[in-house]
């Protein structure tokens, strides 16, 4: 069955979660998807994280990927139908057909001050399901700096059930804690769960 | 023999090899540290710089002095390992054959990846596979761990008596060397325990015993039976491989062979590719048998020297054999690999059908349905009377 919103949902195996990640060149998305595959390895499972690789400009559309399964990943290719699409700037709805090749029942996270009702308005959007959380707004409140991608990672934790949030807190906590000062660790934590707590499902 | 599993750590592909070349610790590596480089280098300098690896880190000015500083170095006596890419690759190629005709046991990482122009740095197979007759073992990875593994086997058999070649080993650039992917260590003990201490051959810096190397050859000298030397080298290299996978298996659990079969005992149909791409295929082995189709696979895990043997072996009963090639050899019958298959095969009564295929150039992407399509071509093969056109087959190509 195809929908003018989405494509035939495709087979899978039904423990291969497959994200695809949109933002722009210095927003963190490939660090957040690769934030998601440590995180699925901390909860023993196999995992997959990469860019596609282009110019790195600051600023510029930019594709990422992550493949969370509870078995060994074999495949090597790009994400054509992501199961969950991830969108770190909302300008890019209007210039990147993000969904392009999701199921109809993927899900569609927006770093967004508007409501999800709000966002189908504002940028005619129709189909899949989709959840906004004001990340840029919470990670300048809380990591003092514009980059949206741990917020966005808190808002995937609840809307997928992917990893429990106390598993992401203490990851956080051990992981960032040997690279970056308390001060930074702390308000990446409470980035993430604020958004864990604040992300509008419809 | 149990192994006690390490723990999975999440790494690129280029660290985990620069994970495993720390471990090797070699005396010296010699790099060129900036574009076209990978991050293998970069990460290297950085353990140099942090006191990990008692390393004498050799910078240059061109990939071209690397591998001259390698060939010194190795010559001098030295453990000696360096890494490249791309065009740079390129740029070492007339030094590569000196550094095999010289019988420097040398290992050196290779990120596969495109060749100019247009300019293009992502994944083809286009740079190793044009180095194909330098004289230099092959070892092509599949995946992070591979990448690892290929890596500190490579020591062992290019430092083997019954050797003593240049090893040069290669995983995909970009779906490996910059993606995130699971790998186990060794311990650097392990590691240090299987390499075993370095023997060199007639160093240069032993002034008790002095050689002279590099020198002319003319007319009348003995170049000709030193290329016979170099190939009787590459035969004696296959037992060599095995034996340093064979004893690696019982370090790490992990067992690799001169190539790499999948569901291929009672295939009609397979397909012979090298690198990540063959996890992919797999996976499409695994969906046509479950709709009963006989596809199988293999992998090419050695590429020099070719084990014609093994894969005439693992392929004479398939009635149709696809090689997919992620390079092409403008103007040949199809990629190298595929002359390989097709030449190897030849000899099997019956024989099979092989067709070639060409896929991935510059990186282009290979999805599972390009490779369902290709499964489908053989399938029409393998069913018609005739025999099918051995033109090529591009997958995911754009239309004109």
């Amino acid at each position: 069955m195809t929908t003018k919103s989405g494509t035939q949902k495709v087979e899978a195996p039904p423990a291969l979660t497959e994200i695809r990640w949109h933002g722009r060149g210095g927003q963190g998305a490939v660090t957040a998807a690769k934030l998601v595959a440590e995180l699925a390895l901390g909860q023993g499972k196999f995992f997959q994280a990469f860019p596609e690789y282009g110019p790195e400009r600051s600023g510029a559309p930019i594709v990422a990927f992550t493949r969370v399964s509870d078995a060994p990943i074999q495949v090597y290719s790009g994400v054509e139908h992501p199961q969950i699409v991830v969108v770190l700037d909302p300008s890019l709805l209007s210039i990147v057909n993000v969904t392009a090749g999701a199921p109809d029942d993927a899900i569609v996270l927006v770093n967004s001050e508007m409501s999800p009702a709000e966002l189908r308005r504002h940028y005619g959007l129709e189909g899949f399901a989709y959840y906004t959380v004001a990340a840029t707004r919470i990670a300048v409140e809380t990591i003092k700096r514009p980059i949206p991608n741990t917020p966005m990672v808190g808002a995937l934790t609840r809307i997928t059930g992917l990893f429990p949030i106390d598993d992401v807190v203490a990851f956080l906590r051990e992981d960032f804690g040997k690279k970056f000062p308390p001060k930074v660790v702390e308000g990446n934590i409470a980035a993430i769960t604020r958004s864990y707590e604040e992300v509008q499902a419809e | 023999m149990a192994v006690t599993q390490p723990e999975i750590l999440a790494v690129t592909g280029n660290e985990a090899v620069a994970e495993a070349m720390g471990q090797i610790d070699p005396d010296v590596v010699c790099a060129y540290p900036i574009t076209p480089q990978t991050e293998v280098v970069q990460l290297y300098a950085q353990m140099v710089a942090d006191g990990r690896v008692s390393t004498e880190f050799v910078t240059v000015e061109s990939e071209h002095s690397a591998m001259s500083a390698v060939i010194g170095s190795a010559a001098g006596g030295a453990r000696t390992m360096t890494a490249t890419s791309s065009q740079g690759f390129a740029l070492m190629w007339e030094v590569l054959f000196v550094a095999a005709s010289y019988r420097l046991p040398v290992v050196m990482t290779t990120v596969n990846r495109a060749l100019s122009g247009p300019i293009n740095i992502h994944c083809d197979h286009s740079d190793t596979m044009g180095g194909r007759d330098t004289g230099w073992i092959q070892l092509y990875g599949e995946n992070h761990q591979e990448a690892y593994d290929n890596c500190i086997q490579g020591v062992r058999i290019a430092e083997h008596m019954d050797v003593r070649l240049p090893v040069m080993h290669m995983y995909d650039g970009y779906v490996i060397s910059g993606a995130i992917g699971p790998l186990q260590m060794l311990t650097k003990e392990q590691v240090q325990a299987f390499v075993g201490p370095y023997r060199a051959v007639n160093p240069m810096l032993d002034t008790k015993n002095p050689v002279t190397v590099g020198p002319f050859d003319g007319l009348h000298g003995w170049y000709f039976e030193h290329k016979v030397a170099q190939n009787r080298a590459m035969d004696r290299a296959f037992k060599v491989i095995q034996d340093a996978a064979d004893e690696y298996a019982e370090l790490s659990g992990r067992r690799y062979g001169l190539l790499d079969p999948y569901r291929l005992d009672d295939a009609e149909i397979a397909i012979v590719v090298v690198g990540s791409t063959a996890g992919t295929t797999r996976m499409i082995v695994d969906k046509l048998r479950d709709r009963g189709v006989k596809a199988g696979m293999v992998r090419v895990r050695v590429f020099r020297p070719f084990p014609h043997e093994e894969f005439a072996q693992a392929l004479q009963h398939v009635k149709v054999v696809g090689v997919m090639d992620r390079a092409d050899s403008f103007g040949a019958q199809g990629g190298p690999v595929f002359m390989e298959i097709r030449s190897a095969l030849y000899d099997c009564d019956p024989r099979p059908q092989v067709l070639p295929f060409i896929y991935g150039l510059g990186g282009r992407d290979i999805f599972p349905d390009n490779i369902e399509q290709a499964f489908a071509e053989l399938e029409e093969a393998a069913r018609s009377k005739g025999r099918a056109s051995t033109g090529r087959r591009y997958l995911n190509l754009r239309k004109d």
